[in-house]
């Protein structure tokens, strides 16, 4: 039997498995980050804060709850009907997990299943009673950890470059999106906040939550300027949670499946992705800036939707009769 | 004169009676065989043992080797239970079971390929037409086919049971998707964890090469002519029961686990559907049952199956495994005329001897049995998994009321057996040592020829007193341990 064969439904799997998890990841360093945030004054009052965070995860509470710490740690971690609370987002990695189970190693498996039994046993009032810092550390710690067993327990495949497209177009979508809520155009923001821009420490949360401060810091100093900031977490080549980073991770897995599965390079998928490539490779933050930031950030939106969409097309549901023929 | 093992406080409550002890001898002496694992165990303080019980539990709810429970809320994941004390087999014992056990599946696959194909047995009245052709599981697409090799089961799961005087008997064939062969294996891979120089000094002999034999069987089922064949493992999903046991087969030999919707068929050839096109596919391990696996021939609201694929193996371009319509020697009626039907195929006795059965629809034995339903096994002929039954000593008025209406209502669906009293095994229990009954459900494989890995999954009833060793019905396991010698 010939080496590598990946079933189409598998290969969705393990793409949605590993985006489920970054999407976990990023909740709960978002959710960390601004707690830690909330013990210190800040020139934004809270609300905003916590109202900005939700919008940046595309997620409302539900109607009647308060806009508090408290309503929307609960909501962002443990609420069942939040599809993309963290518990949920790990159960369904699970799942994605269990359909897959003689693809991935089984250390692999054995960590997300030992992972998702753990997070399972926790709850709202229990984490909130202690230190949610802990909870969320081991969230990440969980997280990290199984992408460490999956980098050095499975064959550097097709299955892993999936998985890598998973985890990296999730990351670029996540990172653009949070970008957005905090470079708010002037006319857009409510009028208490109309021209105001935010002071350090929003900018350190913001950095933060890429973990990128010190990353930041090493290449421009802990002078915190807002396009600099934009600059680093858009265009910056080397910073494995940058948009251009992530975006070039998604394009590298993206050559090698189709190399993989003898496509043709230039399938529509991978003209799409080398497009996206370009405009991150060389674009200029000035003139980023100039034509308006929120207007590039939904055009990199756009096309990483349009990137899974033509990766879905190609390998997952493509139509019969055109792979009969062909 | 041997010391009496039930003067250990451990096992001061243990049951040791004229039923058959797999450890005991009638004297309360170890049987040789477990002569090494009996002072080992005794040696160890009752922490130790529990301590190793919760790592080999734990170890099993984190590789998630869990089933799944119907009737329960939707997703309910259980461990198996695994008991610590293995099973052990002599190598004599173990050569008579070999034996009696190819000896049976060789006539099984002739009885097979003869009830779709001449009927010599049919119109010898070996065994009544009418019986067969109301089999359940009796599949009239069949007739006239011939499957390759004429080998209709590549995988047997036989259950056996000890009585009083050490003989094995077979208890029931599963000819359809026999499951119950990754607990076997797991079972080994946490011992060997668990005990690993106890077992290193024992002399047991390997299973783990039971996924390649099976590949082996699978690849000898490949249509001629196809070079470089995919074979894969068709499976319902992941909320059938058996599903964890579908990875870890497909992981073993390193075939791809497929679902009905990853399969298409065209012009009678079936595909699968892959990231590089679609990939014809040769040979399929399915642990789809017949009636789901084609809408379009057997149930229509099925969504497991694939549409056509009855067809495409029909003309030969696929091979299933096992193939369709083996349910009728699953038959619990039919089962009754296995000794016959050895002799009628083969010339021989039958090596293993069945427990005796009552054909309900046999007007006198269903008489006798209506009778004496407080003393005799009623269970239904199409049922497994310890569903459907009705165990006389220990049923109420009421629920053999019920069963006597069902047999006066449909008289075929049914077969009696007297209880048996199940061989009993020493089981680690809340800090004890208990004697609980148990069975062996040996994997008989059948490619170039009959294969069976030296083992089989040994399940234990673990309530006290329960003669139901199923796990849906909340039964054990034990790793099982044959030996060289």
């Amino acid at each position: 039997m010939a080496e590598g064969i990946m079933l189409s439904r598998v290969a969705d799997s393990l793409l949605w498995l590993s985006r489920y998890l970054e999407r976990a990841e990023h909740t709960a360093r978002l959710l960390d980050v601004n707690l830690a945030l909330a013990l210190e004054q800040s020139a934004r009052p809270a609300e905003q804060r916590w109202s900005r965070l939700l919008d940046s995860l595309n997620t409302m509470l539900p109607a009647g709850a308060t806009c508090d710490p408290y309503n929307i740690t609960r909501r962002l971690t443990f609420d069942g009907k939040n599809p993309s609370s963290i518990i949920n987002c790990i159960s369904s990695a699970r799942e994605n997990a269990r359909q897959v189970r003689e693809q991935i190693s089984s250390e692999m498996w054995e960590q997300i299943n030992r992972f998702f039994l753990q997070v399972r046993q926790a709850n709202i009032d229990t984490i909130w009673k202690r230190q949610p810092h802990e909870f969320f550390r081991t969230i990440k710690e969980g997280i990290h950890f199984f992408q460490g067993l999956t980098d050095s327990t499975l064959g550097h495949g097709e299955g892993w470059q999936f998985i890598q497209v998973g985890r990296y177009l999730e990351r670029a979508m996540a990172t653009a999106a949070l970008l957005s809520v905090y470079y708010v155009k002037p006319d857009d923001a409510g009028a208490d906040t109309s021209g105001q821009m935010p002071e350090y420490l929003e900018w350190v949360g913001l950095l933060k939550s890429c973990t990128a401060f010190e990353a930041y810091c090493r290449v421009y100093t802990a002078d915190l300027r807002p396009d600099r900031i934009a600059e680093f977490l858009l265009l910056d080549p080397a910073f494995p949670h940058s948009v251009r980073f992530s975006v070039d991770m998604v394009q590298a897995a993206l050559c090698a499946i189709s190399d993989a599965t003898g496509r043709h390079p230039g399938d529509r998928v991978n003209r799409l992705a080398g497009r996206l490539q370009a405009t991150l490779r060389y674009g200029q933050i000035e003139e980023i800036m100039a034509g308006g930031l929120n207007d590039f950030l939904s055009g990199v939106t756009r096309q990483s939707i349009g990137v899974y969409d033509a990766l879905y097309e190609t390998y997952i549901a493509y139509p019969i009769d055109q792979a009969l023929t062909s | 004169m041997p010391e009496s093992v039930l003067s250990h406080p451990a096992f001061a409550t243990y049951l040791l009676d004229a039923t058959y002890d797999e450890m005991l001898a009638g004297d309360g002496s170890t049987r040789p065989q477990y002569d090494a694992i009996y002072r080992q165990l005794a040696a160890l303080p009752a922490d130790e043992l529990r301590y190793h019980q919760q790592a080999a539990d734990l170890s099993f709810l984190n590789q998630g080797i869990t089933f799944t429970v119907y009737g329960q809320e939707e997703g309910t994941e259980r461990i198996f239970p695994y008991d610590l004390v293995p099973r052990i087999l002599t190598g004599a014992e173990w050569q008579t079971i070999e034996r009696g056990l190819t000896q049976r599946i060789t006539a099984l696959n002739l009885f097979l390929k003869d009830i779709y194909g001449p009927g010599r047995a049919l119109a010898e009245g070996i065994i009544p037409r009418d019986l067969v052709y109301s089999c359940r599981h009796y599949r009239r697409e069949m007739r006239g086919l011939a499957v390759p090799r004429d080998i209709y089961t590549t995988v047997v799961g036989t259950d056996l049971v000890r009585v009083g005087d050490g003989r094995f008997l077979v208890l029931e064939d599963n000819l359809r998707v026999p499951s119950g062969v990754s607990y076997m294996l797991a079972n080994r891979q946490v011992m060997k964890r668990v005990f690993p120089r106890l077992f290193g000094d024992y002399g047991v002999r390997p299973i783990d090469h039971y996924g390649q034999v099976l590949l082996a069987a699978l690849r000898s089922l490949v249509p001629p002519g196809r070079t470089d064949p995919s074979i894969v493992l068709l499976t319902p999903g992941v909320f059938n029961s058996a599903y964890f046991e579908h990875t870890f087969l497909a992981r073993q030999m390193g075939i791809p686990l497929v679902e009905g919707r990853d399969l298409l068929v065209h012009d009678n050839v079936v595909y699968m559907r892959t990231t590089a096109g679609l990939r014809r596919v040769d040979v399929i391990y399915r642990r789809v049952d017949d009636d789901f696996i084609d809408p379009v021939v057997f149930r229509p609201d099925s969504i497991l199956g694939v549409p056509g694929l009855f067809n495409a193996y029909r003309l030969g371009n696929v091979a299933l495994a096992n193939a369709v319509g083996t349910g009728v020697a699953d038959d619990k009626a039919v089962y009754a005329y296995m000794p016959a039907l050895i002799r009628f195929y083969l010339g021989e006795d039958a090596v293993l001897e069945n427990v005796e059965t009552y054909v309900l629809w046999d007007e006198k034995q269903r008489g006798y049995v209506l009778e004496n339903l407080d003393r005799l096994v009623v269970k239904a002929v199409g049922e497994s998994g310890g569903y459907g039954m009705l165990i006389g000593p220990h049923s109420t008025a009421q629920q053999r009321e019920e069963f006597r209406r069902a047999i006066l209502a449909n008289p075929r669906n049914y077969i009696a057996q007297p209880t048996l009293a199940l061989s009993r095994a020493p089981c680690f229990l809340d800090g004890r040592f208990e004697a609980r009954h148990i069975d062996l459900r040996p994997f008989i494989l059948y490619g170039e020829k009959v294969t069976i890995v030296p083992g089989g999954l040994t399940r234990v009833a673990l309530r006290r007193g329960s003669l139901v060793v199923n796990s849906s019905q909340g039964g054990g396991s034990k790793d099982t341990w044959v030996l060289y010698g």
